[in-house]
């Protein structure tokens, strides 16, 4: 080709790759533009699906583990430990004062776990360290009366079939709120099968819609 | 493959597609603003066991069982108790910002004196020789006399304290500041014998007269008050409220009596003599004088001449009568807004005898005329030869006002030392200029203040004093109720600063002194002495927080007295010149008494009342147009004893020709979210004394405006 030639041709190549979007070279260029887009895609969509829940929260072990199961078939109900007090606000997790109205520093079972308990705590006369699974932030302000006393909902409502449980799983602290993983829900997504998956506003708010038909106002719950 | 620009296009819009498809921007939007609300620091209340325990609030005169919640020991919150017998449950806006004081940003840390104009901080060991020394000196060179002493009250075991010190040191000059209490039991001991007292059953009477007093603004025990009021519909009682303004009390009334300003007790002798003209009085225990307060009556208070008074008229007049006569449980009630500043005993007097003349003394929802809560008994003090000769000297004054008033005239020092307890003088007296030219007088005053306010802040030593939640002391109710009962303020949370109960403080003192004084202080701490002092009741008092000393109705009929009243007591009426009459207005958001409005309070009060830092003053809008000031606008307001630049608020329901200002706001201390917002009412306004009572009864003063 002579150099005439093969300016026109580049010329008209540079022509066409400014004007038109069929070239052949232009094919090759989206082509793997494409594949780049669809690899990046991927990969972040897979990590912040897959790989982002794993970064965003950190997991902790209880101080030991506890058994609920054996605790409820020992006394019967939730309410014994996790009671209202007489003035209606809510005890939340015993304290060790409350544990040992049972338990003393001489372990009553033969489990691991309640030896850790009864020379760690008891003996020491430490409170418990527990992790809350649903602990909310301060300015939230929730009444279990008003829950379980006047609208008579069940625990498990909530809090899930906890009671159930033989072993704690870990908790599951958000490296960015500090709150733990059951608030938002495990799943990442924010999807609920369950009436206990997810503590959120909104869920509080769509039940009170639905029982009450009115979701409530902010300073119910926000003082 | 050539990897160029298209491909790194694709590359980041596919990730950042991949990203907005994923879950992770959604979560992390959600995540990132909880994680701002967790910032270090951000203030988080700590976390604990709950606790409520019981006490009484002492910020006014109320005396409202309270429960503190506290969390891990710390209080956090005030609710009223609802097992408290004065205000079942309820609270004013004042009690429930009360933990606002612990934390005041005027509270005095630690003892202070004054040197070279300026304070600084000294240990308590070093203040209580100081105290101990200067005292020393003035019985020393023989003039115990010229120790002065003002208290807020003269009720309560520290009060009492006190007035035991002058006792042992050997002065008689010991005074209280005006308070409706005190307004009570000067007119029970004028009508009806010493050691006496009045309470209203405002809960049980189906037909209330009000004389201007503040039924929902303060008069009294407020929450008792609030409560008697809001159940008056389903009890089908009335309230007549008698007002140059329209207050909330009007507002609420069942009828509202415009009155010019001052002319109640014209007024309410305007209604005695139909009464008794018409017959319709109630032949009871009234003895001296009867017979020339009728004469009295008869020429100088008809209806026509009252009406000429008091602007109400003559025909009304006799239907009011008519009606307080007819009512099944009628009771009137003096004491213009809260009824403790600018009264006159002419005035407490006339309203109570109208409730004489009813026959109303000692009656289910009528004036109950008592003995004074008597519940603490001390020994006598012992007094040495100074002590005795001392006492044995004439008061100075017959009420604090008479005193400031005699201390600005002398020109010889009339007291060397004063004790101040209680009491913010330099602010509440009218004419707060004149209280501080007075004090500075005094060589050497003590201040017993938990606040840096504008007592303190003219005393040389300053002693300071636990807050309320602070502190172990016995609360009497004693505000106009028909019951009387005493509560159990206890220390809530150990004192915040380097401060002591005042009780204790005292005794330290006392000790100090030794001799006599010290004997007559005998107990290592004021909790001793308050628990010896009150062993009648203590068990009781410890054990329920209170104890009922009085209630329901009183079993005998008490006599009355007109001797004061056939008198013919001369009215006081604002002196000086110009056109218009400015009044003090109490608001029940604002406090107006020694203890400062809370940050939270003040906080509340309306922009009609404070816009930013000033103040706007009530003017009818056909007074405010004649005078050319536009609702909103600037004006200059003068009386004879200061003028200053207030802001105008329209307001039909203020009669023309009056000016009404709120009392409590121009506070001048340290403490940027209560003090230098609005104007002292009692800067413009003069001191007028009632001669024989002593009482300030200057309720208001002439005064002009224009426009700034
Ligand atoms: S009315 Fe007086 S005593 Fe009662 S809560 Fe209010 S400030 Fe305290």
């Amino acid at each position: 080709m002579s150099e005439i030639e093969n300016k026109d041709e580049n010329g008209s190549m540079d022509g066409a790759e400014e004007c038109t979007a069929d070239g052949p070279k232009d094919d090759k260029g989206l082509g793997l533009g494409v594949i780049f887009f669809m690899v990046a895609f991927l990969i972040c969509f897979l990590s912040g699906w897959l790989l982002f829940p794993k970064l965003l929260y950190s997991k902790k072990e209880q101080p030991f583990n506890f058994d609920h199961a054996l605790h409820t078939a020992e006394t019967g109900d939730c309410e014994t430990c996790h009671y209202l007090r007489e003035d209606g606000t809510f005890a939340g997790l015993p304290n060790l004062e409350s544990c040992m109205e049972c338990h003393t520093d001489e372990p009553m079972g033969e489990t691991e776990d309640e030896a850790i308990f009864a020379q760690k705590y008891v003996a020491k006369e430490k409170e418990v360290p527990w992790l809350v699974y649903s602990k909310q932030p301060d300015c939230v302000y929730f009444s279990h009366a008003a829950h379980i006393t006047k609208a008579g909902m069940d625990c498990k409502t909530c809090h899930g079939p906890i009671g159930e449980s033989t072993s704690s799983r870990p908790y599951e602290e958000n490296r960015l709120t500090g709150y733990s993983r059951d608030i938002w829900g495990k799943n990442i997504w924010g999807i609920k099968t369950n009436s206990w998956d997810r503590m959120k506003m909104d869920d509080c708010a769509e039940c009170h819609k639905e029982e009450t038909g009115h979701q409530g106002y902010c300073f119910q719950c926000h003082k | 493959m050539k990897v160029d620009r298209r491909s790194f296009l694709g590359l980041g819009l596919g990730a950042a597609a991949g990203v907005a498809v994923s879950p992770a921007l959604v979560k992390l939007t959600d995540d990132s603003s909880i994680w701002t609300q967790n910032w270090p620091w951000t203030p988080v209340p700590e976390d604990g066991e709950i606790t409520y325990d019981k006490s009484v609030c002492s910020l006014c005169p109320g005396c409202c069982g309270i429960s503190v919640r506290k969390i891990n020991g710390r209080p956090v919150k005030i609710e009223g108790d609802s097992d408290f017998p004065v205000n079942n449950g309820g609270a004013c806006l004042h009690g429930i910002a009360g933990l606002q004081y612990l934390y005041d940003p005027a509270r005095v840390k630690t003892p202070m004196r004054k040197k070279a104009g300026k304070f600084e901080a000294i240990s308590w060991d070093e203040a209580i020789d100081l105290a101990a020394q200067k005292l020393g000196d003035i019985r020393q060179n023989g003039a115990p006399e010229s120790l002065g002493l003002v208290t807020g009250t003269r009720e309560g075991s520290v009060s009492k304290l006190f007035n035991r010190f002058m006792d042992a040191f050997g002065s008689p000059n010991a005074y209280a500041m005006p308070s409706l209490e005190a307004n009570l039991a000067l007119t029970a001991q004028t009508l009806h014998g010493e050691g006496n007292t009045i309470g209203f059953d405002l809960e049980n009477s189906d037909f209330v007269l009000s004389f201007g007093a503040g039924i929902i603004e303060g008069w009294g025990s407020p929450v008792a008050c609030f409560k008697a009021n809001a159940s008056r519909k389903e009890r089908h009682a009335e309230l007549y409220q008698i007002d140059p303004r329209l207050s909330n009390t009007a507002a609420n009334a069942d009828r509202w009596i415009p009155i010019n300003p001052g002319t109640e007790a014209d007024l309410a002798l305007g209604l005695c003599s139909v009464l008794l003209q018409k017959n319709l009085f109630v032949p009871g225990q009234l003895t001296g004088g009867l017979n020339r307060f009728t004469a009295v009556l008869a020429s100088e208070y008809t209806p026509q001449k009252v009406e000429a008074i008091t602007g109400v008229k003559a025909a009304d007049i006799e239907k009011l009568a008519m009606a307080f006569a007819k009512a099944k449980m009628p009771v009137a009630v003096p004491g213009r807004g809260r009824g403790d500043q600018g009264q006159s005993l002419r005035e407490f007097a006339a309203v109570q005898t109208l409730n004489a003349l009813a026959g109303r003394l000692n009656k289910e929802g009528g004036a109950f005329v008592m003995p004074k809560a008597d519940y603490l008994t001390f020994s006598e003090a012992s007094m040495d030869e100074v002590a005795e000769t001392g006492a044995g000297k004439e008061k100075l004054a017959n009420s604090i006002d008479e005193l400031i008033e005699k201390l600005s005239a002398s020109a010889k020092p009339l007291v060397n030392a004063l004790l101040v307890y209680n009491a913010n003088p330099c602010y509440t007296l009218k004419t707060p200029e004149r209280v501080k030219e007075a004090f500075k007088k005094v060589d050497f005053v003590v201040s017993f203040s938990s606040f840096m306010d504008e007592t303190a802040l003219a005393s040389d030593l300053i002693l300071p004093a636990s807050t309320f939640l602070e502190r172990l002391e016995d609360v009497p109710s004693g505000a106009g109720l028909a019951k009387q009962v005493v509560g159990l303020a206890r220390t809530m949370v150990a004192p915040v600063f380097n401060t002591k109960n005042p009780g204790d403080a005292l005794i330290l003192l006392a000790q100090a002194m030794g001799g006599t004084i010290a004997e007559s202080f005998e107990w290592e701490t004021y909790d001793e002495a308050l628990e010896a002092a009150a062993e009648g009741i203590w068990d009781g008092l410890n054990e329920e927080g209170y104890a009922v000393i009085s209630q329901g109705t009183p079993m005998e009929s008490p006599a009355t007295d007109f001797a004061f009243m056939a008198s013919n007591p001369a009215p006081i009426r604002p002196g000086c010149e110009g056109e218009f009459i400015l009044m003090p207005i109490d608001n029940m958001r604002i406090s107006g008494s020694a203890v400062a409005s809370s940050p939270f309070a003040v906080k509340t009060v309306s922009d009609k009342v404070l816009s930013g830092t000033d103040v706007l003053v009530e003017i009818n809008p056909e007074t405010a147009r004649a005078k050319g000031l536009k609702d909103g606008g600037s004006a200059m307001l003068k009386t004879q004893v200061k003028s200053v630049k207030v802001k105008v608020n329209y307001n039909e329901g203020i009669m023309p020709g009056v000016i009404g200002m709120v009392r409590g706001l121009g506070h001048a201390f340290d403490n940027p979210y209560v003090a230098g917002k609005g104007v002292n009412v009692n800067d413009l306004i003069g001191p007028v004394i009632e001669p024989g009572s002593g009482l300030d009864a200057a309720f208001g003063i002439k005064a002009s405006i224009s426009k700034a």
